[in-house]
């Protein structure tokens, strides 16, 4: 077990493009992190990087304490579980799992009481003897993690191990990842694009973005408190919604009336600092919407109202999803927005917004509703920088 | 007959022709084989009268057993330095990146192409200078070198099949490069392997140009150039039934060995390495 801390970490290719840029993190001992992004953030290859399976450009790797950037993957004793579980197809799932400890040379007796041992861990025992053909998805993955965790590395690595299951399985797995995290306390460095399963998994999550790190922190931090428009626009589900708008003295002129914040001089001052030119994303969380009949009259002081055409009802028994228009033309464009869009399918920033209201709501489909949000909880950032001017 | 019915009719009778167009000349050589040197040109298909005379005849002699040697010989040194030089070849054209790679896969290509019948008389006398004429290794040389570009043109192929995190998972699980290929990519390969293996075989077992060309004694002549001297008993008699013998002699090692290393060629050996 050890700490893994990457400094300043850079990949740049022959060609000149940089997959990874100057990245910054520091993982403690023990420590469950994420890295997550859409496709081609760089997070494959840091993970990668840490594994010794692709060059360090410049900056450091360190695990323990040394540097290890020149070291071959098989020097770093860190072990890693694939996406495609890379199996090896002529061994059995005994051999699979003490291949590691085979080219150890470990006397035999001792290898097959750790093998043993792991396929206990991993419920793996009646299926020893199979080939991985042989094997259900679910099972392949176990085995896997049977390989990684047999020969008790300094960290585990995993690059998007789930994806390749169904979503039942997937939630399942999930649990079991992080239940065998737990109890074995080893560094785990998990990569995928799934921010579910960042929020979920992570002790902390790193949100990567064209090879920048966006935002480091615990997932509740990126929740709440994201750094950025990026991170806002990626963590959460459904995602968090984004109206133009335009600063001024009295507040923010958006397509559902000007927003008053309590703290509107820090925002224009932080806006100052980032050379704002005034236009700004509002964003708002669907849970931070709400039927403006349920809410009590000292909360309603918080916040303001707003009519809104209520287009779709989804009823999800505990929450009811409400989707409604604010009027053609309002689009809150932004690059990040844009990208994020591209990568998920949803449309980010478009004129359609979701909020997620009580089921106790009375609203219908069609109707004219009236909503309240709580200005309190309203995300601000930069139009052009997507800099966050609200952080608490 | 239903739709489905009647292209399997089909495919059945153009499977038949296929093999009748394959089939018929070697039962003909077969059936020439055991046919009496009175009867060769009576035109039945099946012989009137069976006799083992043509192949005791070609066994009279040492000439076709020292041949017959040769060939075994040259044949399987070839296939083993070919195949061995030709795995970690076509690994590297694979997987590696590497300056002139390029240059290395034109060069075999090229080797590939180039009429082997001009080479021929400069091999001879290089050969002759050497001291290589009529040795083993002088066929065996000239071999290597004709059959490498296709045992790496067909091993490429099935290496660029293996999926490629299996050596990264290897790696990181503690693998040298060398242990990577030799415990988990080589038994991988292993159908490519035996695949070229035959094909390099039956090219060096099959050649009669180069042979001819550098050999000529019981040291080194193989079993084709064995057969093209044969003779008949007088000069007005074509040694046919000798050399229908002798063609179905040299044909069962090919059998053995196809026979021998078909189980290893199977298709879906990597199946179960990567969700499938």
């Amino acid at each position: 077990m050890a700490d893994i801390v990457l400094d300043k970490v850079t990949k740049k290719y022959p060609d000149g493009s940089v997959a990874v840029h100057e990245v910054d993190i520091e993982i403690a001992d023990g420590e469950f992190v994420i890295l997550v992004g859409p496709s081609g953030c760089g997070k494959s290859t840091t993970l990668n990087m840490i594994a010794g399976l692709e060059d360090i450009t410049s900056g450091e790797l360190r695990i323990d304490g040394e540097r290890v950037n020149e070291r071959a993957p098989k020097d770093r004793d860190i072990a890693m579980v694939f996406q495609s579980y890379a199996l090896y197809p002529h061994m059995t799932v005994r051999e699979n799992i003490a291949f590691p400890l085979t080219l150890q040379k470990l006397p035999k007796d001792e290898i097959a009481a750790k093998v043993d041992e792991a396929a206990r861990i991993l419920d793996l025992g009646q299926y020893l003897d199979r080939k991985p053909a042989n094997l259900s998805g679910g099972q392949r993955q176990r085995v896997a993690m049977g390989r990684a965790i047999v020969r008790s590395p300094k960290a585990f690595l995993m690059d998007e191990p789930l994806s390749n299951l169904d979503a039942k399985l997937r939630v399942q797995m999930r649990t079991e990842i992080a239940q065998l995290q737990q109890r074995l306390g080893t560094t785990t460095v998990y990569v995928t694009h799934d921010q579910t399963e960042a929020m979920t998994l992570g002790d902390r999550v790193v949100v990567l973005r064209g090879g920048h790190v966006q935002q480091i922190g615990t997932p509740q931090e990126l929740y709440n408190n994201p750094a950025n428009v990026f991170v806002a626009g990626f963590i959460g589900s459904p995602a968090m919604n984004f109206l133009p708008g335009r600063l001024s003295t009295e507040g923010i002129d958006t397509p559902i009336g000007t927003i008053a914040l309590d703290d509107l001089r820090s925002v224009l001052s932080r806006a100052g600092d980032v050379g704002s030119s005034g236009e700004v994303l509002v964003g708002i969380r669907p849970e931070h919407i709400e039927d403006a009949a349920l809410v009590d009259p000292t909360t309603r002081a918080q916040g303001a109202t707003f009519a809104a055409n209520i287009d779709v009802l989804e009823s999800m028994g505990s929450d009811i999803y409400a989707y409604f228009g604010i009027g053609s033309g309002s689009r809150a464009s932004s690059d990040a927005l844009a990208e994020l869009s591209a990568d998920s399918g949803a449309d980010l920033g478009g004129s359609q917004l979701i909020a997620r209201l009580s089921p106790d709501s009375k609203v219908t489909r069609g109707s004219t509703a009236e909503l309240f949000y709580d200005a309190s909880k309203v995300a601000v950032f930069d139009q052009s920088s997507g800099e966050s001017l609200r952080r608490r | 007959m239903n739709a489905s019915g009647k292209s399997k009719a089909w495919w059945s009778i153009a499977n038949i022709l296929v093999i009748l167009y394959a089939l018929i000349p070697l039962l003909w050589i077969i059936s020439l084989s055991f046919k009496p040197a009175s009867s060769v040109t009576d035109g039945s298909f099946i012989p009137k009268e069976w006799t083992l005379d043509n192949y005791k005849s070609i066994f009279d002699t040492s000439a076709f057993t020292s041949a017959l040697i040769n060939s075994i010989g040259v044949g399987l040194i070839t296939t083993l330095i070919a195949v061995i030089l030709g795995t970690m070849a076509a690994y590297a054209v694979a997987r590696l990146e590497f300056p002139g790679k390029k240059v290395l896969i034109g060069a075999a290509l090229l080797i590939a192409m180039f009429p082997q019948i001009s080479l021929v008389t400069p091999l001879f006398n290089i050969e002759r200078r050497l001291g290589l004429f009529d040795t083993w290794p002088g066929l065996i040389l000239p071999y290597i070198t004709f059959a490498l570009p296709l045992a790496i043109y067909t091993l490429s192929a099935f290496f660029r099949e293996i999926p490629w995190e299996l050596e990264k998972a290897a790696k990181m699980d503690g693998a040298t490069p060398f242990q990577a290929f030799t415990k988990v990519i080589a038994p991988l390969a292993a159908p490519g392997v035996v695949t070229a293996a035959i094909l390099v075989f039956i090219f060096a077992w099959n050649d009669l140009l180069l042979a001819l060309s550098l050999t000529s004694t019981e040291r080194a002549i193989t079993a084709p150039v064995a057969i093209a001297n044969f003779t008949g008993s007088s000069q007005f008699e074509e040694p046919t039934g000798s050399i229908s013998a002798a063609a179905v002699v040299i044909t069962i090692p090919i059998i053995i060995f196809v026979l021998f290393f078909q189980r290893r060629i199977v298709a879906g050996l990597t199946s179960g390495a990567v969700k499938g």
